[in-house]
């Protein structure tokens, strides 16, 4: 031992000296540790808690996904949903636990890596093992005496393992026998291959969390009317907005797109058929003015890739288009998102809500109590059906006889309070506190209108499309790609390429009828290293062909 | 007309043509299977006649020497004595007839495939009946290929069994009438990632079922002990089948060489769904209820390649692993499309 600390200059004879405590205590378990946690037992320990850890992400409403599933999921079970939530049961993948069991099975990977990889490099550069002693022990094993010296056996039999590393060696027994043997391997493609498919695993994990920490993603809700515009330079622009922790919001990537169009066509039974979106966008925006505006359309398949950025069309409903007119003769004009209640005929639902004109009524408290709201359904194709026909149901999801079914409400709507609202519902407690008092309950067509005891006149004048866009980043998306074909790449080949190795012996040996002839007696071992190589029935013939003196012999030995 | 409708133009005629071939198939499948079961069966009435005719022989020498071990032990691998003529067993001409049936069921079940899609003018496979009747035809093919040696043959019953149940459950509970599928799914991918995803499936079912009658073998296939051959009752009877399946190294083998085939197509399915979803869901990985299930079995079965590497973990053990790929796949098939909702369930399943 070199370290003098660790050793005792002056120890007692006979008795060997007790290891330094820090050995024994800090150094060897942490070195057993790392060799328990690098073996390929705990490695597969970790890969079925992976699998099981990522059971509940399947089974169990995930936050990521749906909200509000989740939230119900925990409200319906009461306490145990609660406990379930304190375990990220519903954060199944961003979870502690799971973090914990995959950055151990790849601290696991790269302890096995590393020392195979240094072993690889080594066995690229070394020889070929040599023949041993007696080959007759190995489990294929075949002897021929072929005419020919040794040289010349060797010299075939070394021409036809073309792709094999071989080293040949002579020399001369004591009798002045000549030997001639080699050594042949092949498969060295296999490891490699595995390498790469291990390597490209921990790729895939870096790129996807760089991914994570430089993406983001905004959805927003457009109407398709071509003026309603979202240009990608605030994350401000975005309904909601999820980003990476790297991301400030400041460096996005700058273009501008609105929707001038969006059709959906539907086969008769309600089907969707295909839904699409006319597009405008530009890159350009010198000076912060969007210009050069270019065209295209955005289908289901089909995003729109800009600068780097993509852009889905997601979702869409129908916006209708409601005016008051106040008792002074005041006019205000909304066209509000409603959300598909069913998504085979669009019934949707939705809520709007009016302030009153400015100075008809001067004092803050009655302007208050007369604001008016809105909350009801509209039918693309209506449908009456229930007692003297009022309840509205839509027939169909293409906009043939528009129709809603509201209650219109006067009072305060809440938009003073500053307290956030559902958009697309009110407030039921003001309601119930009596602050918003419904007026009416009435079915309006297109055109159609309704006026209310003190002379506000409700009307429904017809309606747009809107549809719900995502804008995502992912600069590292292509890395995973890349990635993910050399993993696949790497596995072909670790799984197809079989390890072989190859030793065979020549001696030269005296033919008993003619002593001029050279005879050389050819001894073929072969092993098999990888599991399942099955080198079974085809040994010999392929054997036989190696030393085969015949020019057809060379393509029998296919397969070896 | 409204511009908003278009026409669902589906050739009834030849849709129905597609639904016979069906049930042709299911019925064909099954024919064969009763056929390659009666050819284990046979198989075995042999190999018992052989014994007791050996054992008949064993007698004259003195058989009260022990109970477990009669007559000398006779080797019930090897042929009886008494068996003069080597012309070829019932057993094998059986399963000589059976073959060709099975390519007639599975001619008959491609027929399918191609006359709905044909009737439909899109990739055949965009409802979970039509997918299961594609992975089915995969795993009828796979199992074809992997056991077209003679002596496996008989095996395919093994192979049809989950088939014709899988057909059956599909043509029964899942049957959708051929119509167009919706926007998300009219794309090519549809007819790349699906059909990849579906042909692993396949091949990965025939390496379930060889890991689960490996299992079988070794738990109950005990060779040579005569004690159980003079059972009477059902367990004499499964037994005395389980004896007629051959060796559990070749299963073993037969297992692994299907996850190597079937392994890397299924992790290229999952990737070529990732680049599906990153043009239609806006993001190529998002934990769908789907997309978790593949990650799972695809551990799992990165799992069984590695037990086999693994002292200790070679056999049975990887054989269980192998068939817990088998449960998590078919789990993702029918649990992940009928119970948990996701991105994957589409309209009409």
């Amino acid at each position: 031992m070199s370290t003098p600390t660790l050793t005792p200059p002056t120890r007692p004879a006979g008795r060997p000296a007790a290891p330094h405590w820090l050995l024994r205590r800090v150094l060897w378990p942490l070195r057993n540790l790392w060799r328990s946690l690098t073996s390929m037992r705990t490695a597969l320990v970790l890969l079925f808690l992976l699998a099981l850890a990522a059971i509940p992400g399947a089974l169990l409403p995930q936050r990521e996904l749906n909200e509000q599933k989740t939230l119900e999921y925990i409200d319906n079970h009461g306490a145990v949903g609660e406990w379930m939530d304190r375990l990220q049961l519903f954060d199944v993948f961003s979870s502690v636990w799971f973090t914990a069991v995959y950055v151990l099975l790849f601290v696991s990977l790269v302890g096995c890596l590393t020392p195979r990889m240094i072993e690889h490099a080594k066995s690229l550069r070394a020889t070929p093992v040599a023949v041993p002693r007696n080959l007759g022990r190995l489990p294929r094993h075949k002897t021929f005496t072929v005419d020919g010296t040794p040289e010349q056996i060797a010299e075939r039999v070394s021409g036809r393992l073309g792709m094999w590393r071989r080293s040949t060696t002579e020399r001369t027994l004591s009798g002045g026998t000549a030997v001639v043997e080699i050594s042949a391997e092949k498969g060295y493609l296999r490891e490699f291959g595995n390498l790469v498919f291990h390597v490209s695993l921990l790729g895939i994990l870096v790129a996807i969390a760089l991914g994570k920490v430089y993406g983001y993603e905004g959805t927003r809700s457009l109407i398709a009317d071509g003026e309603q515009g979202l240009c990608n330079t605030s994350t401000a622009v975005y309904d909601s907005f999820r980003a990476g922790s790297l991301v400030d919001g400041t460096d996005l990537s700058p273009f501008c797109f609105k929707v001038d169009d969006f059709s959906a066509t539907f086969l008769p039974n309600g089907q969707p058929s295909m839904y699409k979106a006319e597009v405008s966008y530009t890159e350009n925006l010198a000076d912060g003015v969007p210009t050069d505006w270019q065209h295209t359309a955005i289908k289901v398949n089909e995003p729109l890739r800009v600068a780097g950025d993509r852009v889905y069309v997601l979702g869409n409903g129908y916006a209708p288009t409601f005016s008051i007119t106040f008792p002074n003769g005041e006019k205000r004009t909304q066209t509000v998102l409603f959300i598909p209640e069913e998504m085979a005929t669009m019934l949707s639902s939705g809520a709007a809500r009016f302030d009153t004109p400015a100075g008809l009524y001067p004092d803050e408290d009655e302007r208050r109590n007369n604001q008016i709201a809105l909350q009801g359904i509209f039918a693309p194709t209506a449908e009456f059906t229930g007692t003297g026909g009022t309840l509205l149901q839509s027939a169909s999801p293409t906009p043939k006889k528009p129709a809603v079914a509201i209650d219109v409400y006067k009072g305060d709507t809440g938009l003073d309070t500053g307290r956030p609202q559902n958009v697309y519902q009110l407030d039921s407690d003001l309601m119930h506190q009596g602050r918003l008092k419904r007026e009416a309950r009435v079915n309006l067509e297109q055109g159609q209108s309704h006026t209310l005891a003190d002379g506000t006149i409700v009307s429904f004048d017809g309606y747009k499309r809107w549809v719900s866009v995502q804008v995502s980043h992912d600069p590292a998306q292509n890395w995973v790609l890349v990635f993910a074909v050399a993993m696949l790449a790497g596995l072909l080949v670790s799984l197809l390429v079989r390890r072989r190795r190859l030793w065979v012996r020549m001696v030269e040996v005296a033919d008993t009828a003619d002593p001029e002839k050279r005879r050389t007696v050819v001894e073929i071992a072969g092993l098999a290293r990888t599991d399942q190589a099955g080198w079974g029935e085809g040994f010999s013939d392929q054997a036989a062909a190696l030393v085969d003196g015949a020019d057809g012999a060379r393509r029998r030995i296919r397969g070896l | 007309m409204d511009p908003n409708e278009v026409v669902a133009d589906v050739d009834e005629t030849l849709a129905r043509y597609s639904d016979l071939l069906f049930g042709t198939a299911i019925t064909v499948y099954v024919l064969a299977m009763f056929l390659f079961l009666w050819a284990l069966g046979s198989a075995r009435i042999r190999r018992i006649q052989s014994a007791e005719a050996q054992q008949l022989v064993g007698a004259t020498s003195g058989r009260a020497t022990s109970g477990s071990a009669p007559g000398g032990g006779p080797d019930l691998n090897k042929p009886g004595k008494l068996e003069t003529a080597p012309r070829q067993p019932f057993s094998e001409k059986l399963a000589a007839m059976a073959y060709p049936v099975v390519i007639v069921g599975v001619l008959a079940h491609l027929a399918s495939i191609v006359t709905r899609g044909v009737a439909t003018d899109r990739a055949p496979w965009g409802n979970m009946y039509e997918f299961i009747s594609l992975t089915c035809v995969a795993c009828v093919i796979a199992g074809i290929v992997v056991l077209r040696k003679a002596e496996h043959r008989p095996l395919l019953s093994f192979v049809l069994l989950p088939v014709s149940l899988l057909m059956f459950i599909a043509g029964r509970w899942l049957y959708t009438q051929a119509a167009p599928v919706v926007p998300a799914l009219k794309s090519y991918w549809l007819a790349i990632h699906v059909s990849v995803i579906s042909i692993a499936s396949g091949v990965l079912l025939v390496a379930g079922v060889a890991s689960i009658l490996y299992l079988i073998k070794m738990r109950w296939g005990a060779p040579g002990d005569s004690a159980d051959q003079q059972r009477t009752g059902r367990t004499a009877a499964l037994r005395r089948i389980v004896d007629a399946i051959p060796g559990a190294e070749i299963l073993d083998r037969l297992a692994y060489k299907s996850v190597v085939f079937g392994f890397p197509l299924f992790g290229l399915g999952v990737i070529l769904g990732a680049i599906w979803a990153e043009s239609a869901w806006g993001r190529f990985w998002g934990w769908d209820p789907k997309e978790t299930v593949s990650f799972i079995a695809w551990v799992i079965y990165a799992a069984y390649l590695h037990a086999r590497a693994t002292v200790g973990w070679k056999h049975t053990a990887a054989a269980w692993v192998n068939v817990a790929g088998f449960v998590a796949l078919l789990f993702n098939l029918f649990i992940i499309n009928l119970v948990v909702s996701g991105l994957h369930s589409y309209a009409g399943l």
